[in-house]
């Protein structure tokens, strides 16, 4: 049986300010789908509700994996489950080396049942992996001794996920703007690095503007989102669509949506 | 050396119980009576069979604490000064039994992994062979180079001319209420002196001989370096520590002579009921360097300020505090630079965590005085909040009589950022993991300047502090 990601008109709101308004999508392991949309149209707020952030309360609907109804468990719950998100703008933890993070959520992730004080990965095993994995993305392993994105320029914290992504190897992987304050070249290498790991393995959300991300990770599926809904699906086509020529017949075509996207601009600029 | 009290049946440790001490307590086991007053002090002093300037040094103490007023500020110490005992004999306490130690302080030395026999041995119940003999070989070692590392009060015994003229030059007992009870019903302790030159590289610590010299409610500890030498000590361990007693009150004084540098690094992990009231000061001559390393967890209230007073140009002071403030904690704690001389420097680096209610109080004073020209000292106090319940506050005092010096203060609370967790918790790490990973972040640059073995048992205290499992 192929895994399979399921969201059913999902409402979610933050601090009681709806921003999704019924979202429905379904996403197989194997399989990559592009989520576009303008800014401020709910692609974040998605990832971060299929990935449970506290914040980001679901009023109506439901996440499925596998049906299996994760839409009131815990983020760690849902990662050892096999859900991923490589973060826009990831978190900065002073003192925390990568390396320690990474051999902890390595374990959790690959021994869900594992009880808090039993062993972690042997250091031996899991240091060779790194370094295989770091070498295949052409990091310096001395990278994995810093502090978890602390001092971290741009690129680097971007390639911190992705080798994320490659150590823990989940099932289904949102992506939120992983090409965002990447230069042409970072941009390829990290495109190129979600090929090599991602491969047919996984169910890849990539949410992005642009479509390098997409070159190599052509994905099978793409949603306009706008105004907290994803109105209008396709193909590959769809995403060159929007990205050659911008949202406006997608603003036309769906007046509701758009509407819905200003008052929430509005509001936005009153609070 | 060991001496065996066969009446007892308890084996010294060391051999600090010597033959003298050994003679008094024959007849049995000696307790003071509960309460503080002259007849007390005399006792005290009797027993040690000390020399009379230092029974004069403790009359006239106890004659200035009777006359001070608590202090107004800090925590809330109601404590019935009456209504406690100011001497046991260590052999009382030795004899304790297994079962008298507290079931959670038995439980971390479990989770801690110390084995059976060493866990008795620190909770004061026994004392332990092998410890005994790393501690004999390491004298002999240290002794070939003139540096002389016993108890307080053997050294009072022992080397009566060196403590003559440095005991109580650094903190007087006039210095404050809590120095002032100190100086009068004082025992035990470290003594150190660490002739000119000598540098001593592995780290001088109390850890062998912890039954004795961590169950003294008054502790007083001397530490002198000579000039040019070096010297790295670690008082207590990172081990729980209990007491069946109310109020510990140390008096620690540190003299870093020209040229010298001296660490002393400490973790404490006090039973819930100790008020901690704890008086660290070090002296830093001409081009010497003192660093205190100071990290509290445990007690009622803890209010301890470690200080260096820069006394001679080119004199360095570095303090780094922490402290963890649990459930009906209080934490008040900080520490001081003092600049009394041009060209100085020095840097204060503290943190405080504060969980379950618990309240971490960061006081500090920065004081360059007259004539002190080209003085630098940074301040940097950050704080880490774990729950809505939780407090944290800061007392920076700063005064400043010359113009020429650069100073800065930097402070800094957060609370543990749901951001932190959920990055942290969307790979995989549960809650507790994922809190207890940035708890440790933040103290890690405390852990890294303590020994490793010190660092590893401070992580896996901090691990219980955040079960909650140890109160």
């Amino acid at each position: 049986m192929t895994d399979v990601l399921k969201i059913e008109n999902l409402h979610v709101s933050v601090e009681d300010k709806p921003i999704l308004n019924g979202v429905n999508l379904e996403l197989k392991r194997g399989e990559t789908h592009a989520l576009m949309g303008p800014n401020g149209s709910g692609k974040s707020t998605l990832g971060f509700a299929v990935m449970g952030h506290p914040k980001y309360e679901v009023t109506e609907g439901r996440i499925l994996l596998n049906d299996v109804d994760v839409t009131e468990m815990e983020a760690d719950e849902r990662a050892r489950l096999g859900l991923f998100m490589a973060f826009q703008r990831p978190i900065a933890i002073p003192g925390v080396r990568l390396a320690d993070f990474l051999r902890h959520a390595t374990t959790n992730v690959r021994n869900p049942e594992r009880k808090e004080g039993e062993d972690l990965i042997p250091m031996r095993e899991f240091r060779k992996e790194i370094k295989e994995k770091m070498n295949q993305l052409q990091m310096d392993t001395e990278f994995a001794r810093r502090y978890v994105n602390d001092g971290f320029s741009g690129g680097e914290m971007k390639r911190a996920e992705i080798l994320q992504l490659a150590m823990l190897q989940p099932k289904f992987a949102i992506l939120d703007e992983t090409d965002s304050g990447l230069d042409a070249d970072a941009v390829r290498l990290a495109s190129q690095s979600i090929a090599q790991i991602g491969g047919e393995e996984m169910g890849l959300l990539i949410i992005t503007h642009h479509d390098k991300l997409l070159e190599h990770n052509p994905p099978s599926h793409a949603h306009v989102m706008l105004g907290g809904r994803i109105v209008e699906s396709g193909g590959v086509e769809l995403a060159h669509e929007l990205h050659s020529n911008g949202y406006e017949r997608i603003r036309k075509a769906y007046p509701e949506a758009a509407a819905m996207e200003r008052a929430m601009q509005d509001e936005e600029q009153t609070v | 050396m060991a001496t065996d009290i066969t009446d007892t049946g308890v084996q010294s440790p060391i051999g600090e119980i010597n033959k003298y001490d050994f003679r008094t307590t024959s007849k049995g086991v000696f307790k003071a009576k509960k309460g503080l007053n002259p007849e007390i002090v005399n006792q005290i002093s009797d027993i040690k069979d000390e020399p009379d300037w230092m029974r004069k040094f403790r009359l006239d103490s106890l004659e200035i604490f009777n006359s001070k007023p608590m202090p107004k500020w800090g925590g809330d110490i109601s404590l019935d000064f009456q209504d406690i005992y100011y001497y046991l004999k260590p052999t009382e306490k030795q004899g304790k039994t297994w079962d008298d130690v507290p079931a959670e302080i038995k439980e971390t030395f479990e989770k801690l992994g110390i084995p059976e026999a060493e866990r008795q041995y620190l909770a004061g119940v026994k004392a332990q062979f092998e410890s005994e003999v790393v501690y004999g070989s390491l004298q002999e070692d240290l002794a070939q180079k003139g540096v002389i590392f016993t108890d307080t009060d053997t050294a009072l015994r022992e080397h009566p001319e060196l403590l003559k003229e440095y005991f109580g030059t650094v903190i007087p007992p006039h210095d404050n209420k809590f120095a002032a009870l100190n100086s009068a019903v004082w025992s035990g302790g470290s003594f150190i002196y660490v002739p000119p030159g000598v540098e001593i590289e592995f780290p001088l610590q109390t850890y062998f001989r912890i039954n004795e010299e961590s169950m003294g409610q008054f502790e007083r500890t001397l530490i002198i370096v000579d000039e040019g030498a070096k010297i790295h000590y670690v008082e207590g361990c990172t081990a729980p520590m209990y007491s069946s007693e109310s109020l510990h009150s140390a008096v620690v004084e540190v003299i870093c002579k020209k040229g010298s540098r001296c660490r002393y690094s400490t973790i404490q992990n006090w039973a819930n009921n100790i008020y901690n009231l704890v008086t660290k000061r070090a002296l830093a001559y001409a081009d010497a360097t003192m660093e205190w390393v100071d990290g509290n967890l445990g007690s009622h209230l803890t209010m301890k300020y470690p200080a260096v007073y820069l006394m001679e140009p080119g004199a360095r002071g570095e303090i780094l505090s922490i402290a963890f403030a649990g459930k009906h904690q209080h934490q008040d704690t900080g520490a001081k630079l003092v600049h009394c001389a041009p060209n100085t420097s020095g840097q204060i680096i503290s943190k405080s965590i504060s969980k379950d209610g618990g309240r971490g109080s960061y006081r500090g004073l920065v004081r360059v005085e007259e004539g002190a020209h080209n003085t630098k000292c940074s301040v940097v106090c950050d704080a880490l909040i774990l729950d809505p319940e939780s407090q944290t506050d800061t007392y920076p005092y700063i005064e400043i009589m010359e113009p020429d010096v650069a100073i800065g203060h930097e402070a800094s609370v957060s609370r543990i950022g749901e951001e932190q967790l959920f990055y942290l918790m969307s790979r995989g790490l549960t809650e507790a993991e994922a809190s207890t990973m940035i708890v440790n972040g933040f103290i890690e640059p405390l852990v890294k300047e303590l020994p490793m073995e010190y660092a590893v048992e401070l992580n896996r205290l901090i691990e219980l502090q955040m079960e909650g499992s140890v109160g």
